[in-house]
């Protein structure tokens, strides 16, 4: 169980030492400043559009990090290490996808309540949208992670790790969206949560998985 | 070289391993690279190869890594499977923004070992390195940290890729002395290189035969 809580703890310190966690987070800021001047000030408007644009936001922001998560590791020779260490290497991915998600999601879901207030959404919004989007960023990360793996042993494959996962993300989109949109509404929309929990729950079964096979087809 | 520190090194394995290979072949892409390789290494005993740039030694120490599955032959290891291999090969694993002592830190809590690792680096020739960046040591420097898990986590079955590329006469001592305190514990290795391994006790040199 160290060992799991170690290749967390790395992960996550070399993500926030290699600046992903500064430019993710800024990343989300500069996106949600430019949208007022992209679709006007109405102060109405933004507020309609503020759970989807932030959900998009988010993310845009994510996938900016998601080719470091493995693709250093097939790099430096530590992806060899990963498959001899004494932790089958589904829980090795596992660990790793918990230091990204604590490095990076976590700090993203801090400063989605301050990039809310630039759109115009009421404190009062906010519960509804942060659960939704804690409820459906496990998802974001773990089926990420399956485009990221199959991307690694290509140079430069960020693009590629964008493209294969931008398909698994638009059902969490929708449903993340939409459950943040009932927000304004002051409504809890307890079937898309529940639809967004399920398919966290399931990628956490299996994306280690898929993203375990993925990584030892790269290491021939 | 600073004075080896004795309880770092491997003393007895539990579990010694046998190390056969039984009419292996390997081929990558439509080239074979090599065919028919018998070997059998008994604990205690190290096997050495030699042979050109691109004559598949890397390739067979990541065939008995696991690494590279096996299509043609057979490799063994009596009761000891892998994960209980050490594998250094020339991407060292080391990260550069980590500091010298926090990776052998996190070496230590990665491999399950429970000693005090930053006392492993008089051994390794890299004393008051401790607070340095890995991205600024030498080439030389970074293969010695590499070594750390050798003596961290004590495994039967070493498989060394080049170990004495860029290492100076006194890290060349160096993994001469950690392979034979390996040796003696009944420790078996397997390593590639260019110049002659006076440790080893068999030896094969691909590309020869065909």
């Amino acid at each position: 169980m160290s060992v799991f809580w170690a290749i967390c703890r790395q992960h996550a310190v070399l993500a926030w030492r290699g600046g992903h966690t500064t430019l993710a987070v800024a990343f989300l800021f500069i996106g949600v400043t430019l949208m007022p001047f992209g679709l006007g000030p109405e102060l109405a408007l933004l507020q309609a559009l503020a759970p989807g644009l932030l959900w998009v936001v988010l993310i845009m922001a994510l996938l900016t990090s998601l080719d470091r998560l493995f693709q250093a590791d097939y790099e430096d020779g530590s992806l060899d290490q990963m498959m001899l260490m004494p932790l089958p290497l589904e829980f090795v991915v596992l660990a790793k996808l918990l230091g990204h998600y604590i490095a990076l999601v976590l700090p993203l879901l801090l400063a989605v309540p301050l990039a809310g207030l630039l759109l115009n959404l009421a404190p009062a919004h906010l519960p509804m949208l942060l659960l939704a989007m804690l409820a459906g960023s496990p998802a974001l990360v773990l089926l990420g992670g399956i485009g990221a793996s199959l991307a690694v042993s290509v140079r430069r494959g960020g693009l590629l790790t964008v493209l294969l996962s931008l398909p698994f993300y638009v059902p969490v989109m929708i449903f993340g969206a939409g459950a943040s949109q009932q927000a304004l509404a002051g409504e809890v929309d307890e079937t898309r949560l529940a639809i967004l929990l399920l398919i966290s729950l399931a990628s956490l079964l299996a994306a280690p998985v898929a993203i375990a096979a993925a990584l030892r087809n790269a290491v021939r | 070289m600073a004075k080896p520190q004795k309880n770092f090194l491997p003393n007895a394995y539990p579990d010694p391993a046998h190390l056969r290979l039984e009419g292996l072949a390997c081929s990558r892409g439509a080239r074979q690279l090599f065919e028919g390789i018998s070997q059998t290494l008994a604990p205690g005993e190290a096997l050495a190869l030699y042979g050109a740039n691109g004559s598949g030694k890397t390739s067979l120490l990541r065939q008995i890594a696991g690494f590279l599955p096996v299509e043609v032959g057979t490799i063994s290891f009596g009761d000891t499977r892998p994960p209980r291999v050490h594998f250094i090969g020339h991407a060292d694993g080391l990260k550069n923004p980590l500091r010298v002592g926090e990776t052998l830190a996190f070496d230590a809590a990665l491999w399950g070992a429970p000693k005090n690792a930053i006392d492993l680096l008089p051994l390794l020739g890299l004393d008051n390195r401790g607070w340095q960046t890995v991205g600024d040591l030498s080439a030389g420097q970074r293969r010695r940290l590499a070594l750390a898990k050798l003596c961290l986590a004590p495994r039967p079955v070493w498989l060394l890729d080049e170990p004495m590329t860029a290492l100076d006469a006194a890290g060349q001592h160096l993994i001469d002395t950690l392979a034979g305190a390996h040796l003696a514990a009944g420790g078996i290795l397997v390593a590639s290189s260019h110049v002659p391994l006076g440790f080893a006790t068999q030896t094969l040199t691909l590309g020869a035969a065909s």
